[in-house]
C-alpha cells in the first residue's frame, strides 16, 4: 500500500516538475543570465550590468517603460469603472433568463481572437472608417477624420480587450452578496451611496482585486493593441522587447527588457496583494 | 439598489441605458467585422459596394475567397494542429496536477502551488522569449558538444506548442482541480468496498465524474491556443499559425478576406462554446 | 456456530489518541448488531477497520472464523452502506447495483438478471434505468442496500445511513431496514448515535464511549439493567443524584445525596458504606399523587411544586421542584388524571428503590 502511494506520487509529480522546471523556472533563469552578459566579440561574453545600465539611461527606453506602466494602470482603472455597474446589473438587477443571457453576451466577444477584435476597432476608427464616415454624413466633420494611431484609440482597444476579465470575477463575487444584506443596509437607514460604499464594494473586493490584477497583466503584456491602434511614436514596452529580439537580434538587451517587465508586473501584483491582504492562491485559484 | 428597493424612474432609465450602451460597445467591433465580410469591394470600409459571397467562395482575382486561399487554409491547419496538441498535453498534465494537489500532502506543496499559478501572471511575451532563449541555449550547447543541430529547438511549431502549453496548463489545472475538489471521496471508498481496485475505482468513478471539467478544459485550451498571439509571436518559425498569418496580412493592408476569416472564426468558436454548454448540461 | 463477525482485542491509535481501545465482540449469523455511541466515540473507526479502510494497531478481525487483516478492502466479504450512501451519481440505478458484479467479471446478462432480482426484493422493480437524483431519500437508501446485497456479503455494514433523512422518513425506514434484514437474512452491523434507531432494530446493541464498549446486550438489558452510569445516562432520560452511601441492606442502599436528601436505591453489590454513588431514576418510574398517603408504599417520597408542564402527546412531562430546589422530570400518566396540572400546583412524587439504579460514583 505504502509503496503504491509512493509510486503514484512520483508519477504525478514528474509531469508537474518537468513542466514548471523546463518551461518556466529554467528558461527564466537562463533569460536572467543572458541579460547579465555583454558581448565582447564573436562568441566571447562577459558578465556585466551593461544591458540594465543601457536600459535605465537611454531616455526612450525609460520613458516607454514608465509610460507602459502608467497607461496599464489607467486602462485597469477605466475598465473597472466601466465594468462595475454592468457587473452589478447582471449580478443583482437582472433576473433569471435575462441574467444568463447578459452574462453569455459578455463572454462571446472573448471567444474570438484578440486580433479580430482589434481589427474591428481599426475598421471603425480609421480615416476611411465607419465613425469617420458617420461624422461626415451627419455633418459634424467636413473631411475624413483619423481616429486611429493615438493613445485614446489604444486605450479603447485595451479596455475592450480586457473587459471580460473584469466582468466575470465581479459578477461572481457580487452574485454571492445576499440581497437581504443590502436590504438590511437600507432598513438601518443607509442610502444608495453609503450602502454602495460600506456594503457592496467591500463585499466585491476579492473580485475587484483579481479582476484588476488580471487586467493589468494583460494590458502590460499586450502587444497587438498598442501596435495596431497606437501611434507611431508612442511605443509600448512589449514592442521594444520584440524589436530587440526579432528585428535587431540583440538578445542581451531584449532579455534585460523582458526581465524589467517581469519585475514591474511582479512588484505591482505583489503590492496590490499586500495592500488588500490577499494571497495569490485566493486571487487566481 | 436591488429590485426590491424602489428607485426613481429616471434612475432606472439611465442605468438601463448605460447597460445597453455597454453591450453596444461590446458588439460593435465584431458586428462591423462580420458585416464587411460581405462587402463587394477591396476594402473593409464604406462605401458599401453591395453584397457578395466572394470573400468566402470566390476563386478569381481580385476576390479570392477564404476557401480558395491556400495560405490562410494552411495557417488554419497549422493552428488546429497546434491547438489539438496543446489541448491534449495541457489537459493530461492538468489532470495529473489536479490529482497531485488534491490527493497528496507533501513538503513544499503550497510553494509548488504558487509556482504553478505563476504562468498566469507572467506576460505572454516574456514567457515566449524565455523559452526562446532557453531552447537556443540548449541547441547551441548540443551543437558545441556533439556537433548536432537539433532543428526542433529552433523557432517553430514545437516551441509554439510548448510555449502555449506552458501557461494553458495552469488554466487546465485550475479547472480540473475545482471539479476534483467537489468529488466525494467516499464514492471511491464505496467502489473499493464493492470490489474495485484503486485504479479501477479511479477509472470507473473519479474520471467519469471529472469528464465535464476535462472536456471544458480541453475546449478552453483549444480556443486559447487558437487565438494566442503574444507567446506565439516570439516562437514562430516558418509555419505560421492563423493569428500570425492574419497579423502579417493586416500589416500589409486589409481586404474583406480577413473579415471573412474572422467571421468564420467567430462562428467556429461560438459553435465550440455551444457544444461545451450542451455537453455540460447533459 | 461460528460467528459471522468477530473482533478480538481491537485497538486503533491515531498518534497519541486511542480511538478504539481493546474492543471485543462477536456477531452471530443472521443477527442485527448495533454499535451505539455519541459522535467521536470511535464507532466509525471500528466500521472502517472492518471494511478494510483502516488497519488496526493491534487485535484481530475475523469473518466466518477467518482473519481478514491481510485482505484488502476490495476483497473482503463485507460490504458497506455509507453514511451519505455514496451512490455513483454518474450511473443509473441498474449500473450502480451492477457495479460490484461487473468488478467480478460476471457476464452482462447474468448481471442484468441479478440486478432485476435485487430491485424486486427491495420493492422497486423497473426503476433500473433512472438516475440517482430522480429517487427519493428512502428509495436511495434501499438501492444502496441492494447494491451491497447483490454481492451476497457475509456481513453488511451500515454507517448511520438514516442520518440524512427527515424525521418522518427515518421512523419509517427503521421498520423497513429491519424487514430488509429479515428478507436478505444477512448479518447487519449498524452504527448510529440515535438510540431509538438502535433500540428498535437491533438484536444486540453495543454501547460505545470514548473508544470502549460500555455494555453489550439487548435493548431491554440496556434500558432496564444498565451496567454503567454512562449507559444509564445515554439511553433514555433519567433524573440523577450524586451522594454517599449511608446504609446497605442487601441489594437496597440508602444514599445521602449532596443536596441532603435520603434516597433508597438498588445497587450491584460491590458498593459499601461511605462510597460515593450516582443514582438514576427514569421519569416514567416516578409516580405523581395529590397527597402523600397515596404514595405510602414507595421507598422514596417527596413534595414539590410544578414549575412547568411539557406537553408532548404520549411523552408529556412535568417539571417538579422539590424542597431543596432540585428539578425532577416526571412523566405524566396517560390516564388524564393530572392533565390539569398547572404551574405552581403542589404535588407529591414517589418511586420504589427497585426503579432507582445506583452506581459507584465518579469522584
Amino acid at each position: 500500500m505504502r509503496s503504491h502511494a509512493r509510486i503514484g506520487f512520483v508519477l504525478l509529480l514528474t509531469p508537474l516538475v518537468l513542466w514548471l522546471g523546463l518551461l518556466i523556472v529554467i528558461p527564466h533563469i537562463d533569460m536572467l543570465l543572458i541579460s547579465l552578459r555583454e558581448r565582447i566579440s564573436f562568441g566571447v561574453y562577459e558578465t556585466s550590468l551593461t544591458q540594465y545600465d543601457k536600459a535605465l539611461t537611454e531616455p526612450l527606453y525609460l520613458r516607454t517603460f514608465w509610460r507602459t506602466a502608467v497607461m496599464s494602470v489607467l486602462a485597469t482603472a477605466i475598465t473597472l469603472l466601466i465594468a462595475f455597474p454592468v457587473a452589478y446589473y447582471i449580478a443583482k438587477m437582472a433576473r433569471g433568463r435575462l441574467q444568463q443571457v447578459l452574462f453569455m453576451l459578455c463572454l462571446i466577444p472573448f471567444y474570438v481572437s484578440e486580433l479580430v477584435r482589434t481589427f474591428g476597432w481599426m475598421i471603425l476608427l480609421r480615416e476611411t472608417g465607419l465613425i469617420s464616415s458617420l461624422l461626415q454624413w451627419v455633418g459634424l466633420a467636413d473631411q475624413p477624420v483619423e481616429m486611429l494611431y493615438n493613445d485614446a484609440a489604444m486605450m479603447v482597444g485595451l479596455v475592450y480587450t480586457s473587459m471580460l476579465f473584469m466582468v466575470v470575477p465581479l459578477v461572481t463575487t457580487l452574485e454571492s452578496l445576499d440581497d437581504s444584506v443590502v436590504e438590511a443596509g437600507y432598513d438601518l437607514g443607509g442610502n444608495g451611496l453609503s450602502v454602495l460604499r460600506e456594503i457592496i464594494i467591500p463585499h466585491a473586493m476579492p473580485g475587484i482585486v483579481s479582476g484588476c490584477i488580471v487586467v493589468f497583466m494583460l494590458s502590460l503584456g499586450n502587444y497587438l493593441t498598442p501596435t495596431m491602434l497606437g501611434g507611431k511614436d508612442s511605443l509600448w514596452f512589449t514592442e521594444m522587447i520584440y524589436n530587440q529580439f526579432i528585428v535587431r537580434s540583440n538578445w542581451e538587451l531584449g532579455a534585460a527588457f523582458g526581465f524589467m517587465l517581469l519585475v514591474l508586473s511582479s512588484v505591482i501584483v505583489w503590492g496590490v496583494l499586500r495592500l488588500t491582504g490577499r494571497t495569490l492562491q485566493e486571487t487566481m485559484g | 439598489m436591488i429590485p426590491t428597493i424602489p428607485r426613481s424612474r429616471s434612475f432606472r432609465v439611465i442605468y438601463g441605458g448605460y447597460v445597453l450602451l455597454f453591450f453596444l460597445y461590446l458588439a460593435l467591433p465584431l458586428t462591423v467585422v462580420a458585416v464587411f465580410a460581405f462587402n463587394d469591394s477591396q476594402f473593409p470600409s464604406l462605401p458599401w459596394e453591395g453584397f457578395t459571397w466572394n470573400w468566402f467562395f470566390g476563386d478569381e482575382l481580385p476576390q479570392i475567397g477564404v476557401f480558395h486561399e491556400r495560405g490562410i487554409l494552411r495557417a488554419v491547419g497549422t493552428s488546429a494542429f497546434v491547438a489539438i496538441c496543446v489541448a491534449i498535453l495541457s489537459v493530461s498534465v492538468g489532470t495529473s496536477n489536479a490529482f497531485l494537489f488534491n490527493r497528496y500532502d507533501f513538503r513544499g506543496k503550497s510553494a509548488l502551488y504558487v509556482l504553478m499559478l505563476l504562468p498566469l501572471v507572467i506576460p505572454g511575451i516574456v514567457l515566449g522569449i524565455s523559452i526562446l532563449v532557453f531552447s537556443s541555449t540548449l541547441a547551441n550547447g548540443i551543437w558545441n558538444v556533439a556537433q548536432m543541430d537539433i532543428q526542433a529547438l529552433r523557432p517553430g511549431l514545437l516551441l509554439v506548442i510548448l510555449g502555449q502549453f506552458s501557461f494553458i496548463t495552469t488554466i487546465a489545472t485550475l479547472v480540473i482541480t475545482a471539479r476534483l475538489q467537489k468529488f466525494d471521496r467516499t464514492l471511491e471508498d464505496a467502489a473499493l468496498n464493492l470490489g474495485a481496485t484503486r485504479l479501477t475505482a479511479v477509472r470507473t468513478i473519479t474520471i467519469p465524474f471529472l469528464m465535464p471539467a476535462v472536456v471544458g478544459a480541453a475546449v478552453v485550451a483549444f480556443l486559447m491556443s487558437f487565438e494566442n498571439f503574444n507567446t506565439t509571436l516570439m516562437l514562430v518559425g516558418s509555419d505560421a499559425p492563423l493569428t500570425i498569418a492574419m497579423f502579417d496580412r493586416l500589416k500589409e493592408g486589409s481586404t474583406p478576406l480577413l473579415n471573412a476569416v474572422s467571421l468564420l472564426l467567430m462562428l467556429g468558436s461560438s459553435l465550440l462554446a455551444l457544444l461545451v454548454i450542451l455537453f455540460q448540461r447533459r | 456456530m461460528t460467528p459471522d463477525l468477530e473482533c478480538v482485542d481491537l485497538v486503533r491509535r491515531f498518534g497519541e489518541t486511542t480511538a478504539v481501545d481493546n474492543v471485543s465482540f462477536s456477531v452471530p449469523p443472521g443477527s442485527f448488531f448495533s454499535i451505539l455511541g455519541p459522535s467521536g466515540c470511535g464507532k466509525t473507526t471500528i466500521m472502517r477497520m472492518i471494511a478494510g479502510f483502516l488497519d488496526p494497531t493491534s487485535g484481530d478481525i475475523r469473518i466466518k472464523g477467518e482473519t481478514v487483516l491481510d485482505t484488502p478492502p476490495n476483497k473482503r466479504p463485507v460490504n458497506m452502506v455509507f453514511q451519505h450512501l455514496a451512490l455513483f451519481p454518474m450511473m443509473t440505478i441498474a449500473e450502480n447495483i451492477g457495479y460490484g458484479l461487473r468488478r467480478q467479471g460476471m457476464a452482462r446478462d447474468r448481471i442484468a438478471r441479478k440486478v432485476d432480482e435485487a430491485l424486486d426484493r427491495i420493492g422497486l422493480p423497473g426503476i433500473g434505468a433512472r438516475k440517482v437524483d430522480e429517487l427519493s431519500g428512502g428509495q436511495k437508501q434501499r438501492v444502496a442496500i441492494a447494491r451491497c446485497m447483490v454481492l451476497e456479503p457475509d456481513v453488511l455494514l451500515l454507517d448511520e445511513p438514516l442520518g440524512a433523512l427527515d424525521l418522518k422518513l427515518r421512523e419509517h425506514m427503521k421498520i423497513e431496514l429491519k424487514a430488509l434484514q429479515a428478507t436478505f437474512d444477512t448479518t447487519f452491523v449498524y452504527i448510529t448515535h440515535d438510540q431509538s434507531e438502535a433500540l428498535v432494530m437491533s438484536d444486540q446493541i453495543a454501547v460505545m464511549n470514548a473508544g470502549r464498549f460500555e455494555q453489550i446486550g439487548t435493548g431491554q438489558d440496556l434500558y432496564y439493567r444498565p451496567d454503567t452510569p454512562f449507559v444509564a445516562g445515554f439511553i433514555g432520560e433519567a433524573n440523577r443524584w450524586k451522594g454517599r452511601i449511608d446504609r446497605v441492606e442487601g441489594q437496597v442502599l440508602e444514599i445521602r445525596t449532596d443536596t441532603g436528601l435520603a434516597v433508597r436505591a438498588t445497587g450491584s453489590g460491590t458498593l459499601s458504606r461511605g462510597d460515593t454513588a450516582e443514582i438514576f431514576v427514569r421519569p416514567e418510574a416516578i409516580h405523581l399523587a395529590a397527597s402523600a398517603e397515596a404514595l405510602a408504599h414507595f421507598d422514596n417520597r417527596m413534595k414539590g411544586t410544578v414549575t412547568s408542564t411539557l406537553f408532548n402527546g404520549a411523552a408529556s412531562r412535568v417539571l417538579v421542584d422539590n424542597d431543596v430546589g432540585e428539578t425532577l422530570e416526571v412523566t405524566l400518566p396517560q390516564t388524564g388524571e393530572f392533565a390539569n396540572l398547572e404551574r405552581g400546583d403542589t404535588v407529591h412524587v414517589g418511586w420504589g428503590a427497585a426503579q432507582a439504579t445506583c452506581f459507584a460514583g465518579a469522584v
